[in-house]
């Protein structure tokens, strides 16, 4: 079990979550730089949040072309498991392997808090240690958070059981309260919170645990 | 070749909420401008293509708009191309992502 961390000029949370994964839950974990190609010999890959090419022009938008998201997105055909977090989360939708897009906080606020999230793990395997309807807490840092898609495209997403994760007290303005999704094959996995600041109980909660320990299958 | 100039205007879709443009509107009223009933934040993208012609340059930038500089989720986009050094620009009709 070999976990892969994109790596982008700006990402800035690469390091926490190869601290979740390898120092708190012992996993194998390699940094992917974003020129590279080789995904060979992982089981999964994560896109940490941050700032990826200086967020230019939109969140995501510039890195959803870099080398490394090409082979992410064979991965994703082939059945690999891909998360998403915060910055990554804004990846997979400019990349299209999630419905929707992430646009400015409805307040204009970076906001940074721990936030409650209602967990609906569906179909999604990552989320198999949760229980349904369960609530965790997750730390929230973002300014451009608020998930945007047409009324008739989120009760789709709602029907299928895409919607994994909603806020209990809406922070962004979210339709639906969104704060993360999976795709129909529970195999892909965005969310804004950030569950790698929630494995280590030094610094904090540990309701993020669960959901990195299931990448370990 | 030719070098055609070129802007691409994009746009957030009006049924997406604009809270940057809400409150550049509300300091608009605070210095004293008053009856500006609307206020849309957008980007414009200026360029220059070289192609062997205009039908060319337009189809490379349609879908440079299309894919790169607009997130058709969110955002419309419309794109004026014109020979360079021509004063009057060509616009094209509206392109809807």
């Amino acid at each position: 079990m070999t976990i892969g961390v994109v790596v982008f000029p700006g990402s800035n949370c690469d390091r926490d979550v190869r601290w979740a994964t390898e120092g708190c839950l012992g996993v194998p974990t390699r940094f992917l730089w974003h020129e590279e190609r080789d995904l060979s010999g992982l089981d999964a890959v994560i896109i940490p949040g941050g700032f990826s090419y200086g967020d230019y022009l939109r969140c995501g938008a510039i890195a959803s072309f870099a080398p490394i998201l090409q082979e992410v997105a064979a991965f994703v055909e082939r059945g690999g498991r891909v998360l998403g977090i915060c910055n990554g989360f804004q990846v997979l939708t400019e990349m299209g392997l999630l419905p929707g897009a992430l646009t400015r906080n409805e307040k204009l606020h970076f906001v940074c808090e721990d936030t409650p999230l209602q967990v609906s793990p569906g179909h999604c395997q990552w989320l198999k240690g949760y229980g349904d309807g369960e609530t965790i807490h997750l730390p929230i840092a973002h300014g451009e958070g608020r998930y945007q898609v047409d009324p008739g495209q989120l009760q789709q997403l709602e029907d299928s059981g895409c919607v994994a994760f909603r806020y209990q007290a809406n922070p962004n303005g979210s339709v639906g309260a969104v704060a993360g999704l999976t795709n129909p094959a529970g195999t892909v996995l965005g969310l804004m919170p950030h569950p790698e600041r929630a494995c280590d109980p030094a610094t904090g909660g540990i309701d993020g645990r669960r959901l990195l320990a299931s990448l370990l299958g | 070749m030719p070098v055609y100039s070129a802007r691409v205007l994009v746009s957030l879709r009006p049924s997406v909420l604009d809270p940057a443009g809400e409150a550049t509107r509300s300091a608009a009223s605070r210095l004293g401008v008053e009856g500006i009933v609307k206020l849309r934040i957008g980007k414009a993208v200026e360029l220059e293509i070289e192609a062997p012609d205009l039908a060319t340059a337009r189809e490379r930038l349609s879908l440079l708009s299309d894919r790169l500089l607009a997130n058709t989720v969110i955002e419309n986009w419309t794109l004026e191309l014109a020979a360079s050094g021509e004063g009057s620009s060509t616009s094209s009709p509206v392109e809807e992502g």
